[in-house]
């Protein structure tokens, strides 16, 4: 799509380090999907005045994005300290339930204090489920991906026990601006995420934090040795990672007026997973990138978006994300690289930045045709 | 049970405890057969407790329990190719879409293609096993995480479905309905044929894994990669094949599934790799590899289902309890294992 010819015969120092920072791939896949757009969609990159709110096809990127990246964000520095979280997707179920079915016991849905109070219980229920996976994962040490999976089997059914079973439909107004109203002209949810990424961020790269979590993630015991206490901090990292998706479960629950046990938040952790390794943040753990999983977040949702204004039926989007996943993901691997592109192109630090991360041993290869057995010993 | 001589040792390096009590207590929770007998006594308790709770129901007839095997025959099928991938260290996300994907394939062959089903069979046999080839191949060869991969997987297949129709598709060929109506005899009951297929593909995984050499390269390829290489195991090959018959038990499931329910439609089966894998875990096998049986996963299979059939019987209680039911299962036997393999650490 872009040109990947251009980047290897580009010779200047500065067009490399472009090419080598580790946001250059995803924003080039960004901005690609975006300009597939123009010819179908003329005036995609216009955005309109109408009744004071702002318009076009880019806002409604962001806005229906929202939760998505929410839940990337969180879902990022649990994929740095080298773990995963299944249950964000239930997590989001669960808020959305318990915040709805309290509005909807309320005599007068519009009163502020109660809907405060709704959103409250459902963020302590998103903050209790991430405290649970903290714990199975940091004290009692079970993979995450299990650890987490009891949530996610478990919470969709505790998520229904709540609706029992029911949509339930609110009318609140106040609650409605989380998801899908409009302040300053914009979307409301898009001050949200404004919020919560530059809260990250801030935490994360202008104070120590973000270093302790690479830290714990690059080696927990290591970590553990010189003095950091990595087991309280992989419990914050699953409390905010749930914490973000029961803001991303009130922002769904709260675009729709309704509560969805079923279908709220369905598989928005695979979503959310893909967001954060196109983004270049690492499976293993080790490094991240906020930024990237954003950007992550928004390439999957342009490219549903593109899906519906090109024209494509609507159903073959889960082939075109397979596509996705899988070129992004190859093009991440070194021994993809080294085989494809040869060994010094895939020798190369690359989109993970992953010189010195056991993410890329970045082996030179041999044999590339055969897929017997390899006795490449690191 | 009989092969626990098979497979790699660890109870003889297990250090001797002080006192003999503990030593009882350790030698039991070190013994891999553990988590096997906790899922096999609790689906006896489970099976007695119904017995009680609803004799005058009926529950106490032969059939409610070999209805356990023909509503959840699918499942043991797709759950046997979990539980290779599993000991060999891996996950499969892509069972659910597969089996989902196989119906949809059977249904539109069928009924829009006109093509005999027992030409169709094979078919739908080899895509799924091509599929998980692929994504064996892609996992082997570039080194991404199988979890990504069969996620990919997982996303393509649910669209495929989805391209080769939106709507379901209902089966009326004659074929397949007199095979989905075949009932094998036993004098105390009957059985279906995917019944009978899903413990015919029981007993060759056991077999395969406890008594030939393929078997024993994914027991050591999950025990610990680096060593299996060291040692000269094939352990591409060995891996590719596993997610290869992994793919191929969930096309059959999938068949299985498309005679149990006969239609193919874009969103069965989903979240089933779920089932699948809990199955696998309830059933004692060590999600890091490595460890466990695949009887194991007839009994977590089994304790599923009676949750099933309990939930049925009970009447009153909804369906979400299943799900509930299934979480809680899953922790106590994470635990347990986590238990196990602390104890062998130490």
């Amino acid at each position: 799509m872009t040109t990947p010819s251009a980047a290897t015969t580009a010779t200047t120092s500065r067009w490399r380090a472009l090419t080598h920072h580790h946001l250059f791939w995803p924003v080039a896949v960004l901005v690609a999907l975006l300009l597939v757009n123009v010819p179908f969609t003329p005036d995609f990159f216009s955005i309109r005045m109408t009744d004071g709110h702002l318009y076009g096809s880019l806002v409604s990127i962001v806005l229906f994005g929202s939760p998505l990246i929410l839940v990337a964000v969180g879902m990022t520095l649990v994929i740095a300290t080298g773990g995963i979280d299944l249950s964000v997707g239930a997590v989001v179920a669960i808020t959305g339930a318990l915040t709805c079915s309290y509005i909807s016991d309320q005599a007068d849905q519009s009163a502020l204090a109660g809907v405060f109070l709704a959103m409250g219980i459902g963020l302590v229920a998103a903050v209790v489920c991430g405290l649970w996976n903290g714990f199975l994962v940091a004290r009692m040490g079970i993979q995450p991906i299990i650890a987490t999976l009891i949530i996610m089997v478990a919470g969709r059914g505790v998520a229904q026990l709540i609706t029992d079973g029911q949509i339930i439909t609110i009318n609140s107004e106040p609650y409605k601006l989380i998801g899908g109203g409009y302040w300053l002209t914009l979307p409301f949810s898009i001050f949200v995420v404004a919020v919560v990424v530059a809260v990250t961020v801030l935490l994360t790269r202008r104070t120590a934090l973000g270093l302790l979590v690479e830290s714990v993630g690059g080696n927990a015991e290591a970590s553990r040795l010189v003095g950091i206490r990595s087991r309280r901090i992989k419990i914050m990292v699953y409390v905010f990672c749930a914490l973000c998706a029961g803001i991303a479960g009130l922002m769904i629950s709260s675009n729709t007026s309704a509560a969805d046990g079923n279908n709220a938040g369905l598989w928005i952790e695979l979503d959310a997973i893909l967001a954060v390794v196109i983004g270049g943040t690492s499976l293993l753990g080790g490094r991240f990138s906020i930024g990237g999983t954003v950007i992550g977040a928004l390439v999957i949702q342009t490219l549903t978006t593109t899906i519906y204004t090109i024209g494509v039926p609507t159903q073959t989007n889960l082939v075109f994300k397979a596509a996705v996943v899988i070129v992004v993901c190859l093009l991440q691997s070194p021994k993809f690289r080294a085989k494809v592109f040869g060994a010094r192109f895939g020798s190369k630090p690359g989109a993970t930045g992953g010189g010195t991360s056991p993410a890329a041993p970045a082996k030179t290869v041999t044999t590339p045709a055969e897929a017997a057995p390899k006795m490449e010993v690191s | 049970m009989t092969a626990t001589t098979k497979t790699p040792p660890s109870q003889d390096s297990r250090t001797a405890p002080t006192s003999t009590t503990t030593s009882k207590v350790s030698a039991l929770l070190a013994d891999r057969r553990l988590p096997v007998l906790v899922t096999a006594a609790l689906f006896l308790a489970m099976y007695i407790a119904g017995l009680g709770r609803y004799q005058n129901y009926g529950f106490n007839e032969p059939q409610v329990f070999l209805n356990l095997f023909i509503d959840n025959g699918y499942l043991l099928v797709a759950a046997v190719g979990a539980t290779f991938v599993i000991l060999s260290g891996g996950i499969d996300l892509s069972v659910g879409s597969v089996i989902g994907f196989t119906t949809m394939f059977t249904a539109w062959m069928v009924e829009r293609q006109g093509l005999p089903i027992l030409l169709v069979i094979p078919m739908a046999l080899a895509v799924g096993a091509f599929g998980g080839f692929l994504m064996g191949y892609v996992i082997q060869n570039f080194e991404i995480q199988p979890f990504i991969v069969t996620l990919a997987g997982l996303f393509l297949f649910r669209g495929l479905c989805l391209v080769i129709s939106k709507e379901s598709i209902a089966i009326g060929d004659e074929t397949v309905s007199s095979l989905a109506q075949t009932q094998a005899q036993l004098g105390i009951g009957f059985l279906s044929i995917g019944a009978i297929v899903a413990l015919v593909v029981l007993a060759v995984a056991f077999y395969v894994l406890h008594y030939t050499r393929f078997g024993r390269r994914v027991y050591a390829i999950g025990g610990n990669e680096q060593s299996a290489m060291l040692m000269g195991l094939p352990q591409g090959g060995t891996k590719i094949a596993v997610y290869t018959v992994s793919g191929f038990c969930s096309a059959l499931a999938g068949l299985l599934f498309t005679l149990y329910i006969q239609s193919g439609d874009p969103l069965h089966a989903t979240g089933m790799e779920l089932d699948a894998i809990a199955a696998v875990v309830i059933g004692g096998t060590l999600l890091t590899g490595g460890s466990g049986y695949v009887l194991g996963t007839l009994f977590g299979v089994l304790v599923l289902g009676l949750i099933k059939s309990i939930i049925q019987f009970e009447g009153t209680l909804s369906s979400w309890w299943t799900k509930i039911a299934t979480g809680v299962l899953l922790c106590a036997f994470i635990l347990i294992q986590r238990a196990m393999t602390a104890r062998k650490q130490t």
